[in-house]
Parts: C-alpha cells; structure tokens; sequence
C-alpha cells in the first residue's frame, strides 16, 4: 500500500509499504477513507519529538471502512464507516474507566521509555514516535487500529467523512481545551493560535456559554476565520497582546487563557528569540512564549488550559506570576473517547460544521507537498484533507 | 521495612540448601551505609576542585562566598572519605570497589493490576502461565504440587534450566520459591499479592535474588538478565497487567514500516 513516511527533517516521501495485518486479537483494520495532517504533525515534520525512525508513517487523524477484525472485536462488523480516536485506549485499565483514556496505562508497547522520560507513560497514539508507541499512522490505504472494540466510532448515515473527520482529534482537543475553563457565565476566553484547535476551542467555548471569545494570531486569513467563528481578534505582530487583552476586558484580564500553540511559538519579542536558540542548540525542547503571555495576562485566579503540545523542558516560566495569582492549570493529550458521542451529535444536528476549516483537499500521493505548505502557511493553508 | 524482611527471608531460603551449597552471598548491599562509593580519580578531583572552592569562598566573605565554601567544604569531604551522600541517595557507585564484590542480584519490584488479588493469585499460582509474560522464560513445567522445572532462553539460542520448589504458599497473599541444589541459576523469590486501596484492585510486590555461578554459564546468564535486571522484571509485570487486564500484550513487531 501507499503511505506517507517520516524521512528526517522536513523530508517525507510516499513509500510504498506491505498492507497492514491483525497482530492482536482486538486489532481491526480500516481502509482509510479520509486523514488529515495536524499541526502537531509538523513538530514530527520539524524533528522536534524525540523516538521517531525513519520510515515511520505518520497520521493520527484517519477514519475510514472496517475491512478486517481480530477475533475478539464483536461490536464491529466489516463495512462499518468509522471514525478513530488518535489516542488509543483499552477500556479496562483504572484511567480507561475514569474516562482518562489519553492517559491509558496498557496501550503504549514502548511504556519503559516513556517512563524514564515522563515517569510514567500515557496512552499510545497513531503515528506519534516510539516514545508514544510506534505504532503506523493512519496517513495510509490502509491503517491498523488496536484495541478497535473501544476507539473506532460509527458514522450515523448522512454525514459525509469531512464533516466527521475532525472529530478524530482537533475538535474534541479544541472542546476538552474549553471545558477545561470550567466556563461561566459573562466569561472572557483568550485563546493563543487560530489554527484548527484553536478555531474550535472558540466554537467549543461558545458551547459552553463563555460571552466573549479573543483570539490571538498573525495570520490575515487565520484570523478571519476565527471572525467567523464568532471570535475578536488580536494580530500580535500589531499590537502588544498583554496589554490589548487587559484593556479588552477592562483591566480584569481574561478569564481564561487557552494555549492553542504548543511547544513551536512564534513571536516578536526577546524572549522568543532566547527560546529559539535554545531549541536551535537543544538544550531547551519546547518555546513557551504563548505560555508566558498566557500565564501573564490571565485574570487573577483564572485557568491556563494548554491543548498545545509540549514535549520536553522549558525555561524561564514565570511561575511566581502563576503562584500570585493562583492560576489553575490543565493540560494533556485529549480524551477523545469522552467527547465523541456528543460531538457528533452536534454535527448531526448541524449546531456545528468542522468541514468549515478546509483550505485544501489532496490525494494522499501529494502529503509532501501538502506538508511543506501547510508548515509554511503558503497559498493560505488552514487545514488539508487527504484521500488515498 | 517489609522489603528487608521479604529480602532475609530470600536470602535465607538459599541457606537452608545446606552446607555443600553455599550461597555467594552479596557482600556489599550496595549504595547503603558509609561504604566507599567514589572512585579514585573522582576522589582525587573532589578533594582539589573542593579545597580550591573552600579556600576561595572563604575569601570572599560574603555570603555567596559562604556558599560556596560549604559547597567545596562537602567536595573535600567526599573526596577525602570517598563517600558521596548523593550517589547514596541515588544508588550509584563510581567505585570499583563495590561492584567487583556484587555477585548476587538482588530485585524488587511492585505494580497494581486492576484485578482482585484472588484472581491474580490464581493466575500466577498456575505456573505454566508464567511464560505468557515472563519474556526470558521458555516453559514451566509443573512436576508436583510444589516442585517445577524452568527452562530460561540464553543468549545465541543456548538455554539454561532449573528445579524449583514452592516453600511458602499462602492462597490469594503469597507464594515463596528457591532453586533445588544443582540448579544453573540459584535464585529465591517471593510474590505478595495485596488488595490495593479503593476500587484499583491488586498490588503486586515481586522480590528476587539470583546467584549466577562464576565462569562462562556465569557470564551467559549475567546477559540474560541484562544489564539492569530490575528494568526486565518491571517490563514482565507490565506484561502481566496487560495480559490480566485487557486479554493481550500490546505491540506493534510485524506492522507495515517504509
């Protein structure tokens, strides 16, 4: 089969690679209809996650046909239409059945080295370095899903693939991000980034009752679309955000400040500089400006919800700004199962259209062009969806 | 405090064997006490780059200068008595000293599994499942109610077997084991299987002693254990929580790569 395989630094090439096979007795196998390249695909794309190898297929949102099951999958019947959380979960371990499936203790085969770097492992995810698995990704014909009598969902009739597609990861990432807020009512949500999670942290926040949403980017095009979204924007290359926001909110400073950038933030001021030589020379993994700003400009007692990834160390956090103000933090990888039915319904009732956020529709054989793109924001690249 | 006692009682299983099998017992418990622990050249460069910072902090009559004479103070300490606090706390040793008398390999390791102890017990007390998740051991073949015999993979295809015999088995709580006299690998271990608190099932705490024989069987099996044999038993519970837990042992060895 054709599958989008990790090269090195910006380099991934379309390789052809033997079909997947049932491993596990809870293995299924889906002929991918439709995937999508995240932006936390261009961490891995920019060699910034540690444990990935060459020749690792990459994609962690992918939904598709069920074509094969393992002997022990009895909810799923081949020809389901299905789409797939990119964490993978077992359902049975003690975080499984709190519904903190992202932190599954069985589904990472590589749980020793996360360990030694985490202390302990969260779950295992498609196509995300071996520290977090290893297992092949789903930017492919063809994908194995573990544990399939637990992630894979069905798709109701009516709903096309990209209506449904980003309910595999960035648009539940976008909601567990709000919900995290604990949102009240006359609440004001900062959000830094208007890429795909953080355009659906806005719609995610509007659901959950918050009165005003900002959003904070650069990009022309980005920022209309969280306009549309219902969004005020801040361009920071224009304005000091730190400032805007408290004069936005009449001194009191958001009530929440959601992170929607990660580890790779851009900006315009010394700090970020600092950063990026850090990371150049490696002895910082991760460019907490989003972070900084976030912990600054949150209101007195409010909360810094971090959907964006981190991967490693960070330097010169201003946690004493933190501590003053006893800010509350949540962060993590996303329970996606939690918000799945729900989600959907949404959809399904049309309260919400994700396929809104498409820039740019390929075939699987132009990933690397596509990726190229989307990490360059060229030619106005949102979100790219591919079929093989 | 348990985990001394479980590791006597490890120990003294090997010595009731008899006289004609002495056990090799380990003679440094390493990374306790007052032993040395820094090795020579370190000491050396301890006790100069200590006396230099001590001098000059002093000199300094400052606070900061304070500091550092306390820092240099510590170094000379460590240099002059070749005993580290710090590589106490973490374990290590840097001195050859210790690790060349080490002979025996002493492990102990716990993880909780979200199954009632009963079924655990009942699944561990099933010898013949061991090699389900036990990654080093081909078979266990049970011969009596309480005697068994292991077969363990070895590096280049090669095998090593021994008898063992249960001397302690305590339903659904503990199961005690040795080696029989003659065996490639001496070793003695217990399981504890305890309720764990709430709703989060059972604690299981596995403690180990081996005593691989000196020469080239010596040699093999110190490989076969591995560098870190703690991180090996770490890995085989992880394995017996996942096949308890969720029917199968994650993996990904046979899945497409470019």
């Amino acid at each position: 089969m054709k599958a989008l395989c990790w090269h090195g630094r910006n380099d991934v090439r379309i390789d052809n690679v033997p079909d997947p096979t049932i491993l596990n007795p809870r293995d299924a196998i889906i002929k991918v209809t439709a995937t999508a390249i995240c932006g936390s695909d261009l961490h891995l794309y920019n060699a910034f996650i540690p444990t990935l190898m060459e020749g690792d297929i990459l994609g962690h949102e992918f939904m598709g046909e069920v074509v094969e099951l393992g002997s022990e999958v009895k909810n799923l019947q081949k020809g389901d239409r299905v789409v797939v959380p990119f964490t993978i979960a077992c359902g049975q371990c003690f975080f499984c059945k709190k519904t903190m499936w992202s932190l599954c203790d069985n589904s990472n085969p590589n749980a020793g080295m996360a360990e030694k770097m985490y202390g302990f492992t969260p779950s295992g995810l498609f196509g995300y370095s071996h520290l977090l698995g290893g297992y092949a990704g789903g930017q492919a014909e063809y994908v194995r899903v573990p544990f399939a009598d637990v992630g894979p969902y069905k798709v109701p009739e009516g709903l096309r693939d990209d209506q449904v597609l980003f309910l595999t990861d960035i648009f539940p990432t976008g909601y567990q991000a709000a919900e995290n807020c604990d949102i009240q009512p006359g609440d004001t949500v900062a959000v830094w980034g208007c890429g795909p999670v953080g355009l659906f942290t806005i719609a995610s926040a509007y659901m959950l009752g918050a009165e005003r949403v900002i959003a904070i980017d650069r990009f022309p095009e980005r920022l209309q679309m969280a306009q549309k979204f219902g969004a005020e924007v801040i361009d920071y290359e224009q304005v000091d955000v730190g400032s805007t926001l408290k004069e936005m909110t009449g001194g009191r400073g958001p009530d929440s400040c959601i992170d929607a950038v990660g580890m790779e933030a851009h900006g315009m001021t010394l700090d970020n500089l600092y950063d990026k030589g850090m990371q150049m020379a490696r002895i910082g993994t991760d460019r907490p400006h989003v972070l900084r700003q976030a912990i600054m400009s949150c209101r007195k007692g409010g909360t810094v919800s971090l959907p964006g990834v981190y991967g490693g160390l960070l330097n010169m956090l201003p946690i004493g700004a933190a501590h003053a103000k006893s800010l509350t933090f949540k962060m993590g990888q996303t329970h996606v199962h939690r918000y799945l039915p729900k989600l959907m319904e949404s959809i399904e009732k049309g309260k919400i259209d994700p396929s809104a956020i498409i820039t740019h529709r390929v075939p699987l054989t132009e990933a690397p062009e596509a990726y190229a793109m989307f990490k360059n924001k060229t030619d106005g690249c949102v979100k790219v969806v591919m079929t093989p | 405090m348990s985990d001394t006692l479980f590791r006597q009682e490890a120990a003294e299983a090997l010595q009731r064997k008899g006289a004609e099998h002495q056990p090799r017992r380990a003679s440094a418990e390493s990374g306790t006490g007052g032993d040395t622990n820094v090795g020579g050249i370190e000491r050396l460069i301890s006790v100069a780059s200590g006396s230099a910072l001590l001098l000059y902090g002093l000199s300094r009559r400052s606070a900061g200068g304070l500091a550092l004479a306390s820092v240099g103070g510590g170094l000379l300490l460590r240099g002059a008595t070749g005993h580290c606090q710090l590589y106490s706390k973490l374990k290590i040793s840097t001195s050859d000293a210790s690790s060349k008398e080490t002979r025996g390999i002493h492990v102990e390791k716990s993880i909780t599994i979200g199954k009632s102890p009963e079924e655990v017990y009942q699944f561990w007390r099933n010898l013949s499942n061991l090699p389900r998740f036990m990654e080093h051991i081909k078979t266990v073949d049970v011969i009596s109610a309480t005697t068994s015999h292991w077969v363990a993979k070895a590096p280049a295809g090669r095998e090593v077997a021994w008898d063992a015999e249960i001397i302690v088995d305590e339903p659904n709580e503990r199961i005690s084991w040795r080696s029989l006299p003659d065996s490639d690998i001496e070793n003695a271990g217990t399981v504890r299987f305890l309720k764990a608190p709430g709703d989060r099932g059972c604690e299981v705490h596995v403690t180990l002693q081996y005593y691989p024989p000196a020469g080239v069987l010596g040699a093999t099996i110190a490989k076969l254990f591995g560098e870190e044999p703690s991180i090996q038993i770490t890995d085989d519970l992880r394995r017996l929580k996942r096949l308890l837990e969720t029917g199968e042992i994650p993996t990904t060895e046979g899945q497409p790569h470019g």
